[in-house]
């Protein structure tokens, strides 16, 4: 390994959180960013190549050494670490919704998932998964939700283009459709 | 709960009472979806009036009659079957009652298919652990205080030199006798049921005195111990005893 690329190991095992990439940058100011690219390559060859119990992984604009999932088993059962609760399903609708269309009120959440949602949006919140990003024009002005970095962590993203493009979802309903033909017919109307 | 609702509910569903816990369905659109699923119903011509059918009896089989998230869906389920049965006079103009549920639906599944995607990844990240397990990072510990007591000494001889006497604010009692002049108010229409403004202050009145009279008498117009009338605009205000508001 080269030195910087040991320099980068260093910084990320002392982190607990993920390093942006322009932190480790500033680690090693002379290193150009092509340098640092290739010393992160380096670094994530070592650990699955040599075969180690940790790898190297990209999270939230940022990298991270995280433990192989092979070893998640022994280690909770020897009590040294413990897997975070799964989110509801609840939440989880919430946030898909405000991952898609943030910024995004209460009300449309409410709309799209057809129960109120006034009590998931404060757990996301304490939790740190979104945050108030805005107020709406509206009524009221209401409040605008947004996702934070937590959240790519939780899920392990790079970042947010990582989700599927809203037009390639595949809607496994839209097959049972028969024919066009309604649609052609309506659009001229409009 | 309300009596009525009370008594009501038990023609409802065998058991009655609060939902606290929808854990099989996240809302009704789910239900929804899931029941055009088990029928394998095509989402843009549904059945409307079996699926209406299902839905009342599913949510009355599950309890969740109760849950007004549900119960307004079946209400919607209801006006679209309604809408349905109408004669459709002019075919081209004719708009599908059924077309908003159906893009609400689409949105929804939508909606779901990305939290499938988020379960995956949110299953993957859990299985991994980062470095430091910790719920949250602390903020780096502050270095500890170089500081001689000399330098402390002088520091605070520094802010007790340069702070000025602090700017006292003055408290002005509030110079209006609002009670008092309640109490001289229902005094005078325990005597008379009918006054005028001009009867009530002097014309020696102080600015202080006229200004609780009027507070007053707004006070107790609000109670409701009297009427305030002005016949027009810049007339001699009229203030009578309310008979209603004193029975009460």
């Amino acid at each position: 390994m080269t030195p910087l690329a040991k320099l980068l190991e260093a910084a990320l095992f002392a982190s607990a959180r993920p390093i942006a990439t322009d932190e480790l940058a500033a680690l090693e100011p002379e290193a150009s960013p092509a340098e640092l690219q290739s010393a992160l390559d380096d670094l994530r060859e070592h650990y699955d190549v040599d075969g180690h119990g940790v790898e190297l992984v990209e999270i939230a604009g940022g990298w991270q050494i995280l433990t192989r999932a092979e070893y998640t088993e022994a280690i909770e059962r020897a009590q040294l670490a413990a897997r975070p609760a799964r989110l509801s399903g609840a939440a989880l609708e919430t946030l898909a919704i405000i991952a898609y269309r943030q910024p995004i009120g209460r009300a449309e959440i409410e709309e799209i998932r057809g129960v109120g949602v006034g009590s998931v949006l404060k757990s996301l919140h304490e939790r740190g998964l979104i945050d108030v990003v805005g107020r709406g024009e509206g009524l009221g002005r209401p409040l605008l939700y947004g996702t934070t970095p937590v959240f790519l962590e939780y899920f392990a993203l790079r970042h947010l283009d990582e989700l599927p493009r809203a037009d390639e979802l595949a809607i496994a309903l839209r097959a049972a459709r028969p024919e066009p033909e309604a649609a052609a017919a309506a659009t001229p109307n409009e | 709960m309300t009596a009525a609702t009370a008594v009501s509910s038990p023609a409802l569903g065998p058991e009655s009472g609060f939902v606290i816990e929808l854990t099989e369905f996240s809302g009704p659109l789910d239900l929804l979806l899931s029941l055009i699923r088990e029928e394998q119903l095509d989402i843009y011509d549904i059945p409307i009036a079996r699926i209406c059918e299902q839905f009342v009896v599913r949510i009355r089989t599950l309890g969740l009659n109760e849950a007004a998230e549900y119960l307004e869906m079946a209400a919607r389920l209801l006006r679209i079957k309604a809408q349905m049965l109408l004669p459709r006079g002019d075919e081209e103009a004719w708009e599908d009652p059924r077309a908003e549920l159906v893009r609400r639906l689409l949105e929804y599944q939508q909606m779901r298919e990305v939290v499938d995607v988020l379960e995956r990844r949110g299953e993957e990240r859990r299985n991994q652990f980062s470095r430091a397990y910790l719920p949250q990072s602390p903020a780096p510990p502050q270095a500890p205080l170089a500081l001689s007591l000399a330098e402390l000494l002088s520091a605070v001889d520094r802010v007790l030199r340069t702070a000025t006497r602090p700017n006292m604010h003055e408290v002005v009692p509030r110079a209006l006798d609002v009670p008092g002049a309640i109490a001289i108010l229902r005094g005078v229409l325990a005597i008379k049921a009918r006054i005028l403004w001009t009867e009530l202050v002097e014309r020696t009145a102080e600015p202080w005195q006229i200004l609780s009279t009027l507070l007053g008498l707004l006070e107790l117009a609000k109670l409701g111990e009297l009427r305030v009338a002005q016949p027009r605009p810049f007339a001699d205000v009229e203030i009578t005893r309310d008979a209603a508001g004193e029975a009460a």
